[in-house]
């Protein structure tokens, strides 16, 4: 077996030294009824070469969204990632390297945290940001919990938004369903945001509001946030595309108090829904109610600067039932790739690359906007909108692929309330021209 | 360079007397950050001019910059190889670290997680489109149903922990269903990883410690008295219990606490984060386990990535398998399909999406390729790569406990009485050696504890270099030479540094100069 350096002459001088006959003399403590004979009913081993083209079939029956004219977004997007960002998150000292517990030789991993959680800070406009949770929508379920721990037990009530991402919303509830925390659920509707204020009561621990919401729309977080400090409860601001922040208001100038999302769509892939990358940034003055691991600077013995995993006294190996949060391992390697392609970014390169993801969505919507039963429902947008079909979404999308082209999510596949003819689509810097019209020919088709 | 007729005979100098202008020392290279070397105007990314369309932003437009540094392509690599130098690797030494099985990550699993057909699809787009993704997703619950004896696995969550969740989560939903509300103490063991109370408290439940016997596993004395005589009545939903559990020893009561969990009402979690020690020798299913997590990050060989991402598919048993999360993957006569929506049975969604595929993928490439015989002969060379450290170190070192070891030896900091030098201390000092630490002062219950896992990835020429300098370094203590200790490590790319100053005064971003000295005003 090639991942296997001992061989039996190895073997059998370490059972001597260890003073045993046989490898089973070392699975003595294991109950006899317990012990398998023999070998388990499963393949064996196999070559690098057969299990590549195992795999190779595999990936044939799946179509790559790089291959069609494709339109997909809510929660996932399709970025261009230079080749730079992967090359170096394959470089052993990152990817096989654990998490950076001995400060003295994980400086690599530090260094880059620090700079992650800078950028995040930056990017979202907040104070701190922490070193990543598993994705946007774990990220969205702990600040709820954060928040009514901001609270002590004071208030019981989250009120998540009508543009919240149903699966967020979903992830939030399943968190929150087993402690005493009350979600007033809002059903997922376009364009009632807003109502979010009349729901707001001393008894509010926070409101969980999405901008860009799902349906595409920006939404104005000012009004919410004043709303929301007058009953001293939290606002947190959830987004599910990093790249929408160069482009608008950050939620952080708007009065946001936690700030979580999806960060996928700055160096990660689609990869079918992961791993991806959740951000939680967050005011200075919660720090210490956060969850997850969080980088600082610090100086060694010999003065110098370096960077060390801290405040863990917030965290389950130090504080066992007590912590913040359950979280160990995180998303990493996914934080390198973000750091790695928001360095090559910079300030005018992310603002160039929203620029373009808008000028395609804009496009896509009017030629959308133009064909015989499709309207664009938004009144704002950023890289992705909402259309109300003449037919069902779910069953248009459908017929789509048949003709080749994957054409966004329909609402109803998120939540089985959804409005059935609504469909989500989203152009981004890898929409060409050709990929909207031949989107436009086959929706023409299957629509008359 | 034209070496002839010059002199190679190097003169031996005194390390450390110089102190380099630059700052970096040969390979190791001096490295600012992003925020102090780049610039918002320079970019590494070359994109179209802009049409200059009118925008739909509305009034929420950004204005002004957002103070992101750039730096071109060469610079970024550059920084980035730089800073990789600095960090420690399996792929560059001995790993040993305890509960985190640090083995081989095999780059076939990169290369094929890399396949358009599952790293380039969305999580949303036609299923039909996404068969082949769906395919794996398939084939790898088969391996881990089958080499666990389980009925169901719930493969959405993103790690360990959040397996906890799901299987904790199953737990309490199965006990609603049943009317039996009022369970809500869940027993942990002392010697549990942190994660399993801070889990089974976000689940709403208690949690209640039981301790370690003499010999390092569950005190059946202490569990019988806190289940007698309330049979179902009791509060108890179950217990947590680690196996083979975190002092690397296989719980042999393990059946009869299954029994007694059982027979009062409650169920039973298993973290399966030492399940390297078990594949294809015990199947958890056979000792009464209602739930597990299998970290693929660990067991699997899916790389640690500096932290994450991992993967933590939850296998289920029987009784809790009609409360697992959704989405999960079925089979159709056409196909496959994924069931994305909840029925009043399952305790619902944990995450966006279906979880880390691109762990998937990577694992199954890892099983196929080992293959039964595989997998059973690498835990095999686990256990006894472990047992061979043990028997190798425990003249000069002191084991925790009596008797062989599983996958992972635990020591405890006896060896060091009135030395001077500390688990911590002797962490320090393998790193000169050229080894990354093994876990110290986990578990709990041994005092300074080290807790070494070499895996099946080592060789015994590795094996038996690292044994000698822990045995010399085990003397070298001993010998009353304490100070190389607390100095130690001084060959790392940096010395000790001051985590009470971090934690007292945290930085956790930088922040331009003058911004710093006008909050100094
Ligand atoms: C015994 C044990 N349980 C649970 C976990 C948590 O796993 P994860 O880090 O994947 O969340 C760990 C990981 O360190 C562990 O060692």
């Amino acid at each position: 077996m090639r991942y296997l350096p001992l061989n039996t002459n190895d073997r059998a001088q370490m059972l001597s030294v260890i003073g045993v006959d046989s490898i089973d003399d070392l699975f003595e403590t294991v109950p006899k009824e317990a012990r398998l004979e023999g070998l388990i009913d499963l393949p064996t081993h196999q070559t690098e070469q057969m299990v590549e083209r195992f795999f190779q079939k595999l990936s044939n029956k799946s179509t790559p969204a790089g291959s069609v004219p494709f339109f997909c977004g809510a929660g996932a997007y399709k970025h261009h990632i230079p080749a730079t960002v992967d090359h170096l998150i394959q470089r052993s000292e990152f990817l096989t390297a654990y998490t950076p517990y001995q400060p003295e030789i994980s400086q690599g991993t530090l260094q880059t945290l620090f700079e992650f959680q800078t950028q995040v800070a930056l990017l979202t406009g907040m104070d701190v940001a922490n070193a990543s949770m598993y994705d946007g929508s774990t990220a969205c379920a702990e600040a709820v919990v954060m928040a009514h721990r901001v609270a002590r037990g004071k208030k019981s009530k989250a009120i998540l938004a009508p543009g919240l991402h149903p699966h967020y919303a979903a992830a939030t509830q399943t968190l929150a369903s087993t402690l005493s925390i009350k979600i007033d659920e809002r059903e997922c509707r376009m364009g009632r945001d807003d109502n979010v204020i009349d729901h707001i009561d001393d008894d509010t621990a926070c409101v969980v509001v999405q901008s860009p919401n799902v349906f595409g729309e920006i939404v104005d977080l000012r009004p919410i946030a004043e709303k929301a400090h007058a009953h001293k409860a939290l606002l947190i601001a959830v987004f599910t595309e990093p790249v929408a922040l160069a482009a608008i208001t950050p939620p952080g100038e708007q009065g946001a108090d936690i700030v979580v999302g999806e960060g996928q769509g700055l160096g990660v892939g689609l990869a079918f829904g992961g791993p991806h990358v959740g951000l939680f940034a967050c005011r200075q003055k919660l720090v210490r109610q956060m969850p997850g691991r969080v980088c600082g600077e610090t100086v060694d013995a010999n003065g110098d600067r370096g960077f060390v995993l801290t405040l863990s006294t917030r965290e389950q190996h130090i504080r066992r039932e007590k912590a913040t949060s359950n979280i160990c391992t995180n998303s990493g390697l996914c934080c390198l790739a973000f750091t790695i392609h928001m360095s090559l970014l910079g300030d005018a390169g992310i603002q160039r690359l929203a620029t373009l993801n808008h000028e395609n969505a804009c496009h896509l919507a009017d030629v959308l906007d133009g064909i015989e039963g499709v309207k664009v429902e938004n009144e704002t947008f950023f890289n992705e909108f909402t259309v109300r079909l003449s037919k069902p979404a779910a069953d248009v999308v459908k017929s789509l692929a048949d003709k080749g082209v994957i054409g966004g999510v329909p609402l109803s596949r998120l939540t089985p309330e959804g409005d059935p003819n609504l469909l989500l689509v989203c152009a981004t810097e890898t929409s060409s021209e050709e990929d909207i019209a031949a989107f436009e020919t086959a929706l023409k088709e299957v629509l008359s | 360079m034209k070496t002839e007729g010059r002199t190679t005979t190097p003169v031996a100098a005194n390390m450390n007397s110089i102190q380099t202008v630059s700052g970096s020392k040969a390979l190791d290279q001096a490295t600012q950050l992003i925020f102090e070397t780049g610039t918002p105007r320079r970019t590494g990314i070359d994109f179209p001019e802009p049409k200059g369309r009118p925008s739909r932003l509305g009034a929420h437009a950004r204005q002004g910059e957002i103070g992101l540094p750039g730096l071109s392509e060469p610079e970024t690599l550059r920084h980035y190889v730089r800073l990789s130098q600095k960090n420690y690797a399996i792929d560059l030494g001995v790993y040993p670290l305890g509960s985190c099985t640090m083995k081989h990550n095999p780059r076939l699993n990169e290369k094929i997680a890399r396949m358009p057909g599952f790293a380039d699809v969305h999580p949303l787009q036609p299923v039909s489109t996404a068969q082949g993704a769906l395919e794996v997703m398939s084939v790898l619950s088969h391996w881990l149903m089958t080499l666990c004896n389980m009925p169901a696995v719930a493969l959405t969550p993103k790690a360990g922990a959040h397996g906890e969740l799901c299987g904790m989560m199953a737990i309490r939903a199965r006990l609603d269903h049943d009317g039996a509300s009022h369970k809500r103490r869940v027993l942990v063991p002392e010697s549990a990883h942190g994660t399993n109370p801070a889990t089974a408290v976000q689940c709403g439940f208690t949690v209640d410690e039981i301790p370690a016997n003499q010999g390092g596993r569950v005190d059946m004395d202490v569990l019988r008295a806190k289940l007698a005589g309330q049979g179902k009545e009791s509060d108890v939903a179950g217990i947590m219990l680690t196996n083979p559990n975190t002092c690397g020893l296989f719980e042999s009561d393990i059946i009869e606490i299954a029994e007694l969990i059982h027979a009062a009402g409650g169920y039973f979690y298993c973290d399966g984060a030492n399940f390297n020690a078990l594949v294809g020798r015990v199947r958890p299913g056979d000792l009464g386990v209602d739930a597990m997590h299998i970290n693929l990050h660990k067991t699997f060989s899916t790389p640690h990535g500096g932290g994450g991402p991992g993967s933590g598919p939850t296998v289920l048993s029987e009784a809790l398998k009609d409360h697992a999360p959704v989405p999960y993957v079925i089979k159709t006569d056409d196909g496959f399909d994924l069931v994305e929506n909840p029925d009043e049975k399952s305790f619902g969604r944990m995450c966006a999406f279906h979880g880390n595929m691109g762990m998937y993928t990577r694992a199954l490439s890892y099983m196929m390729s080992h293959g039964s015989d595989g997998l059973k002969q690498a835990t095999e060379d686990a256990v006894l790569n472990a047992n061979y450290v043990q028997a190798s170190l425990s003249d000069v070192m002191t084991t925790a406990f009596e008797g062989t070891c599983m996958h992972e030896a635990l020591f405890d900091d006896r060896f060091l009485k009135d030395t001077g030098v500390e688990t911590l201390d002797f962490a320090k000092a393998m790193i000169d050696e050229g080894y990354h630490p093994m876990t110290m002062y986990f578990p709990l219950v041994v005092h300074g504890a080290m807790l070494i896992e070499p895996t099946e990835s080592e060789s015994k020429g590795e094996l038996d270099r690292f044994i000698l300098s822990m045995r010399s370094l085990a003397v070298r203590a001993k010998s009353g030479d304490v100070e190389s200790f607390k100095q130690a490590p001084i060959y790392a790319p940096m010395r000790r540094l001051d985590e009470t100053l971090a934690a007292r005064k945290p930085v956790l971003r930088w922040t331009p100069p003058a911004d710093v000295a006008e909050a100094a005003e």
